[in-house]
C-alpha cells in the first residue's frame, strides 16, 4: 500500500492549468484502482453469470460456461417458478416474513420504548436479558427449540415460524430501538403529558411517528435477515414441502439438480430468488447500508 | 411521567418478554440440562448421564477435526476480512486527491460501495449454491477459465486438499463488503480538521493512515473483530450447503457436527446439546478474548 503523497510535477502544470493542480492518477493510484475494480468484478461477476446462465440451455451451461446464452429462454424461469415450486416458496416466504416482521416491529418497538423511557424495578436486568440474545449464534439453541416448538404443536406451521422469527429478531430490534428512543427529545413527551395525553396515546400518536427513521432502518434490517433465514425453517419446517420458504426450496432444488441435471432450472431459480432482493437493495441502498451497519457501531 | 405508567409498562413489556422467554431464553437454558442426558428425542425417557457426554466429546476425533477447521477460520477470516475491508474503505474514502485536506474518495466511490455490498443482502444459501457452481470441476467458471490458459484445474470442492479453503474464501468474499461500509461510515465520522492539521505538518499518506485513521477507527475494528470471530465459529450453513463437511470431513465445522448429530442420520440430542454447550462457552470466551486483546484507550472526538 504505497499511498504516498506525490505532488504533481510543475512541468505538467503548464498546459493543463485549468485542471486541479493535483493529478488523480499516480502510479500508486492505478495500482489501488486496479484492486478496487478487481473486487468489484469479483462481487458482480458471479451474480451476472448466474443471471445469464438462467437463459441458457443445459448444453450451453455445461460446454461453454463463459459464453452468452443463444436465446432468451424464459422457459427456464417458468419451469423453475412452477415445476420447481419456486413461486410457491416465494409466496410462503412472503406470508411468513409479513407476519413475523409485523410482530417483530410491534413487540420490538413497545419493549424498546419502555426500556428507553420508563423507570421501573429490574429494568436493567430485563434489558440485558433481551440484548444478551444478540451475542450467540442461533444454532446453539436449535435442539431444545425444536422440542419447544414441537410441544407447542407448532412444528411445520407458519404460525410457529412467525413466532420464532420474531423472537430471534427481538434482541437486535430492542437494542437498536432503545438507543433510538433515547435520542428523542424528552420535552415533547412532557408537554403532551401535561396537556392530558395518556401514556398509550403518547406512544402511538407522538413517539412512534417521531421514531420513524429508526423504525424504518431496523425494519429493513429485519426484513433482510428474516427473508434470508435458512436454519430455523430447515429445522422447524421439515417434511411438508408445500410450506417451505424460499431458502429451503432453493437448497432442495440444488440438491435435486444433482439427480435431474436441470442446470438451467437451478440458475433460473437462483435468479428469481436473487433479483428482487438486489432490486430492493439498490432502491433503498442508503437506508439498508446504514441500517445494517449502524447497529454495530453503537 | 409517573401517573398511570404501570398499565403501559405491563402491556408493552410482558408479551415480548413471554415470546422471548419461551423461544429464545428457555431453549438456551434447556440446552444445558439436555446436555447431561443420553436423550435420543422422540421418547420421554432420558437418563441423566452426568458429564459423560463431555468426556466422550473430548475423545471424539471428529469433534477435534471440526474444531481444528474452526480454529483455522478463526485465525484467517477476521484478519483477511478486516485487512481487505480497511484497505478498500481507505481507498474509497480518502484515496482521491481532491477535496478538503486531500480527504476524498476515488472516482466511482458510490458505485463501488453499492456493488461491494451485494453479497450482504443475499441469503447464505444462494451464495453457497452460486459458488458451488463456480467451483464446479467441469462446467464452473473457475476451471473453464483455467482451461483457457491450458491448466487443468483441481476439483476444488471435491478435493479434500482444497475444499475447506474454497469455503473459507467464500466466507471472506461474502463479508468484506459489509466491513467496507462499516469502516467507511466510521471514517466519515473523523473530523476533517485532523487531516488538515496532519497535512500541514507534512505527514505523508501512509503516516496519516497509520497514525490517525486506524487509531481513530480502533473501536470499530474491535467490533468487527468480535463479529467475525463469532461468524468464524459458526459458518456452518455455508459449509453445509457447499460441501456438507466433505469430502471425507475435510471441511467439517463444529456447528455442522452438532447439526448432524441432532438432525442428521442419528438423533443423539443429548450429545448434540453437549456440543452446543461447549460452543456456547467457546463463543463467549472468544468474544471476551477479542475484546481484551484489542482493548486500547478509547479516543473520543467532540
Amino acid at each position: 500500500m504505497t499511498l504516498l503523497e506525490t505532488e504533481a510535477s510543475p512541468a505538467k502544470a503548464g498546459p493543463g492549468a485549468d485542471r486541479p493542480p493535483r493529478r488523480e492518477w499516480g502510479v500508486a493510484n492505478v495500482f489501488s484502482h486496479g484492486f478496487l475494480f478487481l473486487w468489484a468484478l469479483l462481487t458482480t461477476l458471479p451474480l451476472l453469470w448466474v443471471t445469464l446462465s438462467s437463459f441458457k440451455d443445459n448444453d450451453e451451461i455445461l460446454t461453454d460456461p463463459w459464453g452468452l446464452p443463444g436465446a432468451l429462454r424464459f422457459d427456464n424461469w417458468r419451469r423453475a417458478w412452477t415445476e420447481a415450486h419456486i413461486g410457491q416458496y416465494f409466496f410462503n416466504s412472503a406470508v411468513v416474513v409479513a407476519g413475523s416482521l409485523t410482530l417483530t416491529m410491534l413487540f420490538g418497538a413497545t419493549a424498546a420504548y419502555v426500556f428507553a423511557r420508563y423507570e421501573f424495578r429490574f429494568r436493567q436486568v430485563f434489558y440485558y436479558l433481551f440484548v444478551g440474545g444478540m451475542m450467540f449464534p442461533v444454532f446453539l439453541a436449535l435442539v431444545p427449540l425444536f422440542f419447544v416448538v414441537r410441544d407447542a404443536g407448532l412444528l411445520a406451521t407458519w404460525r410457529g415460524l412467525i413466532l420464532v422469527y420474531a423472537a430471534y429478531s427481538l434482541p437486535f430490534t430492542v437494542f437498536f430501538l432503545t438507543a433510538f428512543f433515547r435520542t428523542l427529545p424528552q420535552t415533547v413527551a412532557e408537554a403532551a403529558l401535561i396537556d392530558g395525553c395518556g401514556h398509550f396515546r403518547l406512544f402511538f400518536r407522538v413517539m412512534l411517528p417521531m421514531a420513524r427513521p429508526g423504525l424504518i432502518s431496523v425494519a429493513i434490517f429485519n426484513f433482510l435477515s428474516q427473508w434470508n433465514q435458512f436454519i430455523l425453517p430447515q429445522v422447524l419446517m421439515q417434511g411438508d414441502d408445500s410450506r417451505w420458504v424460499l431458502a429451503q426450496g432453493l437448497s432442495a432444488l440444488a440438491l435435486s439438480q444433482g439427480y435431474h441435471a436441470d442446470y438451467s432450472g437451478l440458475f433460473a431459480g437462483l435468479t428469481i430468488a436473487m433479483l428482487p432482493v438486489l432490486g430492493v437493495y439498490i432502491l433503498f441502498q442508503r437506508q439498508i447500508q446504514s441500517g445494517l451497519t449502524a447497529g454495530q457501531l453503537k | 411521567m409517573r401517573h398511570g405508567k404501570y398499565p403501559l409498562i405491563i402491556t408493552f413489556l410482558v408479551p415480548p418478554l413471554i415470546l422471548y422467554g419461551v423461544f429464545v431464553l428457555s431453549p438456551y437454558l434447556q440446552a444445558f440440562q439436555i446436555s447431561t442426558t443420553d436423550w435420543l428425542g422422540f421418547s420421554a425417557d432420558a437418563n441423566s448421564v452426568g458429564l459423560d457426554n463431555f468426556v466422550r466429546l473430548f475423545k471424539d476425533d471428529y469433534i477435534w477435526n471440526a474444531l481444528k477447521n474452526n480454529a483455522i477460520m478463526l485465525a484467517v477470516v477476521p484478519v483477511v476480512t478486516i485487512a481487505l475491508g480497511l484497505f478498500f474503505a481507505t481507498m474509497l474514502n480518502m484515496g482521491g486527491r481532491g477535496g478538503r485536506a486531500g480527504v476524498a474518495g476515488v472516482r466511482g466511490t458510490a458505485t463501488y460501495r453499492l456493488v461491494y455490498f451485494f453479497p450482504q443482502v443475499l441469503s447464505v444459501v444462494i451464495i453457497a449454491i452460486i459458488w458451488r457452481e463456480i467451483y464446479h470441476p467441469n462446467a464452473g467458471l473457475l476451471n473453464s477459465a483455467l482451461k483457457a490458459f491450458g491448466i487443468n484445474g483441481p476439483a476444488w470442492l471435491g478435493d479434500p486438499r482444497t475444499a475447506f479453503w474454497c469455503v473459507l474464501a467464500v466466507m471472506v468474499w461474502a463479508n468484506v463488503g459489509f466491513y467496507v461500509v462499516l469502516f467507511g461510515a466510521a471514517m466519515q465520522a473523523i473530523p476533517k480538521d485532523i487531516y488538515e492539521a496532519a497535512l500541514l505538518d507534512g505527514a505523508s499518506r501512509s503516516v496519516t493512515l497509520r497514525r490517525i485513521t486506524i487509531p481513530l477507527l480502533w473501536d470499530t475494528v474491535q467490533v468487527a473483530w468480535i463479529y467475525l470471530a463469532i461468524a468464524a465459529l459458526d459458518g456452518f450453513i455455508l459449509v453445509q450447503q457447499m460441501t456438507d463437511g466433505g469430502p471425507n470431513f475435510s471441511s467439517d465445522v463444529i456447528g455442522l457436527r452438532m447439526y448432524n448429530t441432532a438432525f442428521g442420520t442419528d438423533t443423539r440430542f443429548g450429545y448434540a446439546s453437549a456440543i452446543g454447550v461447549v460452543m456456547f462457552f467457546l463463543t463467549l470466551s472468544v468474544a471476551v478474548l477479542a475484546l481484551r486483546a484489542s482493548r486500547r484507550d478509547r479516543i473520543e472526538f467532540s
